[in-house]
């Protein structure tokens, strides 16, 4: 009987190309995240049909988290100018008495939710330190001490000449009171343009605007 | 395939019998380790990469004004005033408000059944410069059903809307509406 020989195969398999979509994949993930900023709120933001983008720049960013609390924020990636001349504008109408170090620290921090009282406390500490301090939220329910106003109004003379995006981020839990002492310090300052900063969702199918955006395509 | 030869087996020549074999090292490389770092980063950029940025939404506010002859009039049959209550309910009607209140309905945001058909259903039979619809949301509606009211005039397409306090008459109509157990 002859005998038949079977050739055995190695067990070891060619991994090259599995290793190289791997890194395709990578690579594809490194290039497409865009490392978010550390928040001190987490906000869940409502859905919307509108498709504009976020601007990055000149912008106002007013948030609103679930318990009613109001950071405010600059977007102000091209010119940290403004965001200091904001700072050292408080620093003098409001008398805050803040050092040349604070004010740099405002520059550098991310966006701000403390009355003018604890700004001093709250820019004192290292940048690392400033996001595990509870922040409380700049007081806006009172509609004769509106801080939010004094902060929008300081922006707005520091962004002067420019076209100013003036940005609402609300929770989904936020309610309306909340938001109408946002809008109310927007009012206050002449401003009635708004963008509400929303997540994208898609038309629902048969409704008027769904019929409008096929019939474009 | 790159696969490289390794020079397994006796393919090479036969060397004389004074020459030693020169025993040859495999160039292939254990990729394990490099592919177990590379699923890593991978699970690692997958779980911190945002991939739906936000988009904004424009909302445009009125100037405050006392002069009653600067408000805008609008007509009464194009008319439709939508209440936000608490608990995501909706409460609208049209025209305007029939002391008895008659013509208080409550709605949902059911996107078959909800307001969505009552904007659809008034579009129908208004003409487009007349609609107005008022928005009223009360001090326990949330920014989401504020923001989704907004979103149901961009998606139903109605040119004309504002966004009103509200007044006390209705809020009451909502509480008894509410307190009764209504929807």
């Amino acid at each position: 009987m002859p005998s038949v020989k079977i050739p055995r195969k190695s067990t070891e398999n060619d991994m090259t190309p599995f290793v190289d979509i791997a890194f395709l994949i990578l690579s594809f993930f490194i290039m497409a995240t865009k490392m978010k900023p550390p928040e001190p709120v987490q906000i869940t933001t409502p859905n919307s049909v509108s498709t504009k983008e976020l601007p990055a720049n000149d912008a106002v960013m007013v948030e609103l988290d679930g318990k009613g609390r109001v950071f405010f924020t600059m977007l102000v990636e091209n010119d940290p100018e403004a965001k200091m001349s904001v700072i050292s504008n408080l620093n003098t109408t409001r008398n805050l008495g803040l050092t040349q170090a604070e004010m740099n620290n405002f520059v550098k921090s991310v966006s701000i939710g403390v009355p003018f009282t604890q700004l001093k406390s709250l820019l004192s500490q290292p940048l690392e330190n400033q996001k595990n301090v509870l922040q409380s939220g700049i007081p806006v329910r009172d509609s004769a001490n509106n801080e939010l106003t004094f902060w929008i109004r300081d922006a707005v003379t520091s962004l002067a000449g420019k076209k100013i995006n003036y940005l609402i981020k609300g929770d989904n839990a936020a309610l309306y009171p909340d938001f109408k002492n946002v809008l109310d310090a927007f009012k206050k300052n002449d401003i009635y343009k708004f963008q509400l900063v929303t997540s994208p969702e898609d038309a629902p199918v048969g409704s008027a605007l769904y019929k409008t955006r096929n019939q474009i395509k | 395939m790159a696969s490289l030869d390794t020079g397994g087996g006796d393919s090479g020549h036969k060397k004389g019998p004074g020459v030693k074999k020169q025993k040859r090292m495999s160039t292939r490389v254990d990729m394990t380790p490099m592919v177990d770092l590379g699923f890593l980063l991978i699970t690692f950029f997958i779980f911190t990469s945002t991939m739906s940025s936000p988009a904004t939404m424009d909302l445009y506010m009125p100037k405050d004004t006392k002069n009653e002859e600067e408000l805008n009039k609008a007509k009464e049959s194009g008319a439709l005033t939508v209440m936000l209550g608490k608990d995501n309910h909706v409460f609208y009607y049209e025209g305007q408000l029939s002391p008895d209140g008659s013509n208080f309905k409550s709605s949902s945001f059911d996107p078959e059944k909800g307001i969505r058909s009552v904007l659809i259903d008034k579009k129908k039979h208004t003409s487009d410069e007349d609609m107005v619809v008022v928005i009223k949301p009360t001090p326990e509606a949330t920014y989401k059903n504020t923001v989704d009211i907004l979103d149901e005039m961009t998606i139903n397409e109605v040119k004309r809307f504002a966004l009103v306090d509200i007044s006390d008459g209705e809020m009451q109509l909502i509480k008894a509406t509410e307190g009764a157990g209504g929807k």
